[in-house]
């Protein structure tokens, strides 16, 4: 996507390099533009691009995948796909939506946004975060490749033994050592995140006035870097038996096959809850904006998304309750899959509560979030009902739980991160995406969404099975099947207006930072943001900071623009003026007695050099093993496992020896520069 | 605003849509037998209450976006930042009504664990793609349709030879996971006679679509008669007809190494043939049990169904072999 990043300025050359660390190419500095500059960043606005960007055109290859399967589903007895071509589409649309869409939506908008919406200039580690990218695209690309090397794996994103464990060809191995491949690649990412947002919140940005994007994110990192191992077992224990014949899920050999389910779901149900928080995140920020109210109850919202990630964890069998687990613990698992509703409720409720009384305007951003609130609150409901234990051993595995996660993760997911684009376009890229189109978007999908996965609720119902290439004739399911292949190339047609509408927006124009009149810290700074930020670091003194500063409250409570839009506080924090009314009791901008022991370590820093990061090829070299190895391993060719293996252990060895900053990379500006240099340059 | 009435009115309709349709015989809300009909008695409160709540959210968001547009007038907000007793009000009236649907729910499951008396204790088999059903108190192994009496609960104990499947038959009981390795039990029964279909839920390879089910309840003297049928051998062709020569060819092509017949084959891979023609369907319950269907069948058993493990051996079957085949097949009653 043309998004133009700011450049720092010619006037200071790179100098010569002083000493020499492991390197075959010259290492690319603050300097390094074009394709080159891309692959070798280390900036977290960078990568986030390109893992929204990645992420996009693998949601157009999962969306083409959806309408093949439609296809072959809108009448009975159709013969468009032939049935095991039919299996590997729908094992790659649903792994491609979950591993190669959300999950990368969602971290490329975290990636992007934490940092700026905690105040800080980077991430903790940003060649690691360039590492998370780039594993992410070789294990999208290897799963990929499959198509063309023999057949894509065909055994369902859930990926059952010991059908998985049978199935011959090297379908499954792909989906196999692709997932592993993703798998680095998350849990890269949620420790890097994690470790952001814990340690590099700027002075003053407190847990508690964290954005709620943040928060949301967060709890969803933490579920990440806890479930990604769980499935990271189950994989190892299935390419073992596939690769060396081992016994873990061979049945005549006595291995029960649950233990896979048990070990998937384990990682899979905290996985749908990694998929929703930063959705409900997104909401939470965009419904207050558009109401011009803050978000109703933030601390009962955090804790709830806090209790959703721990609940998460204590639900898993619900997947499974037709496979014979006993009524003790599918009474269990009955109750908590019920109880997991509440914290969900609370936060539709509350969402509800920050509309109510507001001054609502409704761009689309805002269609988005309510769509979310709306859509999501059906997903909702009919998973309450698949807590109902012997209604669900009619349910399940019928189309009424696919309608179910499509409500969620459509509805819900897609609806929420479709909202975030919209409402954060204008900070990435300059510039606003076009409100007339974006409605038609809106509209079309809302329409399109509905008249797909509504009749699913029909369908299974009416007991069409899921993972179906056929139906016969005579079942009655002819008229919503029909309905809903209509309706899905209504969502591909809206997907076409957000195409057109961000290519014919993809040049910046001057947008102003804060053009939605918006209450967080990413709408302080130039949009798109230098590569650096904050030219100074921010004081935060309340949360919803920027609202703070531009607003005041009368007597009433309600919001009055001040004369002055306030500046950057000072750092020393004395001369801080109070935001809000004197002495005001408000909870959102409370001042935390140490939430200011840094700020004078970071004080001298603004006025001096900032150091970036400079930007390294290590990243993307090392991530080019992994899938050496995994071919090697897949077609039991040794030496090239072995070569991947040595490519990657030299790789990071390299990379270890590599300086953060390379000597030849100057800082962004010398000691005597004044502040106005630091403005971007646009290309 | 207008979608979202819409969209309530299109929720709700969704029960009462899915209820009323005609010819839907794998319908869960028709349900045609006691568990069925526990279960569905269990859900349809509590879809009422969803519905409810799904009413009341809709309401309150169209209400919101209504009344709380901004108007060039509109002053600037209230800024308020949460309101305890609502929130805790909203916390504990789900988990209250939670509540009142978990009670039922986990009573139900233990009621539906229960072992009923007198059943008719039946083993199922799930095999890539079709149903094995072993009555061994009565000495009958039969394949696709499971006969029951009506009146008398069935008692099964399911595995499988192969990989996981889910054996279920919509009008009659949920769905129960066929593990290879386990012995899952599930019982059930009919209220009336008739055929009931359900299929295999579990995704189980290639032609996992075309693993269907049918349960057929008859009434108790209709099933008594059925099992001494299929207690007795397989009758043998009348010399010099098609089926005897269709008889020497099932032989001949090594059609036994896969199918038992009773007195002529052993055959473990494929269904037992023994009274094929006294079934109504055949290949997993795909076709129904007609010369046509089988002359497809015969003709191209993997093109009609992908990746099943019928494999003639040698070429084709040539017309004629397939009408012999066809008629030797007619006299297995």
């Amino acid at each position: 996507m043309a998004i133009v990043t700011p450049q720092r300025p010619e006037a200071l050359a790179p100098e010569q390099p002083l000493n020499t660390p492991v390197r075959f190419l010259r290492r690319p500095t603050g300097y390094t533009k074009g394709l080159w500059g891309w692959m070798t960043t280390v900036d977290h606005k960078k990568i986030g691009i390109m893992y929204s960007a990645t992420a996009f055109i693998f949601f157009l290859i999962g969306g083409l995948e959806a309408l093949l399967l439609r296809l072959q589903l809108g009448g009975p007895d159709n013969t468009f796909l032939r049935a095991d071509t039919y299996n590997q589409v729908f094992t790659m649309h649903g792994t491609t939506m979950i591993f190669l869409v959300i999950m990368p939506l969602s971290a490329g908008l975290a990636n992007y946004l934490l940092p700026i919406m905690i105040g800080a200039r980077d991430v903790a580690f940003p060649r690691i975060n360039a590492f998370g990218y780039w594993v992410f695209l070789a294990g999208g690309l290897f799963m990929y490749s499959s198509f063309f090397l023999g057949g894509a794996p065909n055994g369902g994103w859930f990926g059952y033994v010991p059908l998985t464990r049978n199935l011959p060809g090297h379908n499954i191995d792909y989906w196999v050592f692709g997932l592993q491949i993703l798998g680095i690649a998350s849990l890269t990412g949620a420790i890097n995140l994690i470790v952001t947002v814990i340690n590099m919140r700027a002075p003053g940005m407190s847990l508690m006035r964290m954005p709620i994007f943040v928060w949301m994110s967060l709890v969803a990192q933490f579920l990440l870097l806890f479930a990604i191992p769980v499935i990271t077992v189950a994989l190892f224990l299935l390419s073992f038996d596939r690769l060396f014949s081992t016994n873990f899920f061979n049945v005549a050999a006595g291995s029960d096959p649950l233990l896979w389910q048990h070990l998937f779901w384990m990682f899979g149900h905290p996985e749908v809850y990694i998929l929703i928080l930063p959705a409900m995140g997104i909401v939470s920020e965009v419904l207050p904006v558009f109401s011009r109210k803050p978000l109703f109850g933030y601390q009962v919202m955090v804790f709830s998304g806090i209790a959703i990630g721990f609940m998460g964890w204590g639900v898993w069998a619900h997947h499974m309750f037709a496979t014979g687990l006993g009524p003790v613990a599918v009474s269990a698992f009955s109750a908590s899959t019920m109880f997991i509703a509440v914290p969900t409720g609370v936060k539709i409720f509350n969402w509800i509560s920050t509309l109510w009384k507001g001054k609502l305007t409704f761009p689309t951003p805002m269609l988005f979030a309510i769509g979310f609130v709306t859509m999501f609150t059906i997903g909702g409901l009919s998973g309450v009902t698949h807590g109902v234990v012997p209604a669900d051993t009619q349910q399940t595995d019928t189309y009424y739980i696919v309608a179910h996660f499509h409500y969620v993760l459509f509805g819900g997911s897609m609806f929420g991160l479709f909202s975030g684009a919209y409402y954060w376009y204008p900070k990435f890229a300059g510039r606003m995406l076009d409100e007339r189109l974006g409605k038609i978007h809106f509209w079309l999908m809302f329409i399109g969404f509905n008249m797909t996965f509504g009749p699913f609720h029909i369908l299974g119902l009416q007991g069409m099975p899921r993972r179906v290439y056929t139906y016969p004739e005579g079942r009655g399911w002819d008229v919503w099947n029909l309905v809903s292949t209509i309706g899905s190339f209504v969502i591909a047609l809206s997907i076409l207006v957000f195409i057109i509408n961000m290519w014919k927006n993809r040049k910046p124009q001057e947008v102003g930072d804060d053009p939605w009149d918006a209450r967080t810290l990413e709408w302080t700074i130039p949009s798109p943001p230098p590569e650096y930020n904050f030219k100074e670091i921010p004081l935060v003194t309340s949360r919803d900071e920027l609202w703070h500063r531009k607003y005041t409250e009368d007597e009433d409570g309600r919001s009055v623009r001040r004369e002055v839009t306030l500046g950057q506080p000072h750092m020393a924090g004395t001369e801080v003026e109070p935001t809000g009314p004197e002495g005001s009791e408000s909870p959102d901008h409370v001042q935390a007695p140490g939430d200011h022991a840094d700020g004078g370590e970071e004080n001298g820093e603004h006025e001096e050099h900032i150091h970036m990061p400079s930007p390294s090829y290590w990243p993307l070299v090392t991530a080019i093993g992994l899938p050496i190895v995994s071919y090697g391993m897949i077609y039991k060719t040794w030496a090239v496992a072995i070569m991947g293996g040595v490519w990657i252990f030299g790789s990071l060895y390299a990379w270890a020896l590599e300086p953060a900053t390379a000597p030849e990379d100057t800082p962004v500006h010398g000691p005597d520069t004044s502040g106005e240099d630091l403005e971007a340059v646009p290309a | 605003m207008r979608r979202n009435r819409r969209l309530a009115a299109f929720s709700s309709l969704f029960l009462l849509l899915a209820a009323c349709a005609e010819n839907a015989p794998q319908d869960t809300l028709e349900p045609k037998g006691p568990v069925a009909r526990q279960i569905d008695n269990l859900i349809d409160p509590v879809f009422a209450v969803a519905g409810v709540v799904l009413v009341l959210v809709l309401g309150l968001v169209l209400v919101a976006i209504v009344k709380f547009r901004a108007k060039p007038d509109s002053p600037e907000p209230e800024q308020i930042h949460g309101n305890t007793r609502l929130e805790v009000g909203w916390t504990l009236a789900p988990a209250l009504i939670l509540l009142a649907v978990a009670v039922p729910t986990i009573a139900t499951i233990f009621d539906l664990a229960k072992k009923p008396d007198n059943a008719v204790n039946i083993t199922v088999i799930g095999h890539q793609f079709w149903w094995e059903y072993r009555y061994d108190d009565l000495g009958v192994v039969t394949a696709n349709e499971l006969r029951m009496p009506v009146g008398r609960p069935v008692q099964l104990t399911l595995n499988s030879d192969d990989v996981i499947h889910s054996f279920w038959i919509a009008p009659l009981a949920g769905k129960q996971d066929v593990v290879p390795g386990r012995n899952n039990t599930m019982s059930f029964s009919a209220d009336a006679p008739g055929e009931y279909l359900g299929q295999c839920t579990e995704f189980c390879g290639a032609s996992h679509a075309n693993m269907r089910a049918k349960a057929i309840a008859m009434l108790p003297a209709d099933f008594d008669a059925w099992v001494a049928g299929q207690r007795a051998g397989a009758v043998a062709a009348a010399p010099g007809t098609a089926g005897e020569a269709g008889s020497l060819l099932f032989a001949q092509k090594g059609c036994g190494g896969c199918h038992t017949v009773a007195g002529v084959s052993e055959g473990v891979l494929g269904p037992n043939l023994t009274h094929f023609a006294t079934r109504t369907s055949f290949a997993g319950s795909i076709f129904d049990n007609n010369d046509a269907n089988l002359r497809r069948w015969l003709r191209d058993p993997q093109g009609e169904k992908p990746g099943n493990k019928m494999i003639i051996p040698g070429p084709p079957l040539t017309p004629d072999e397939i009408t012999e085949l066809i008629a030797y097949l007619n006299t297995l009653r």
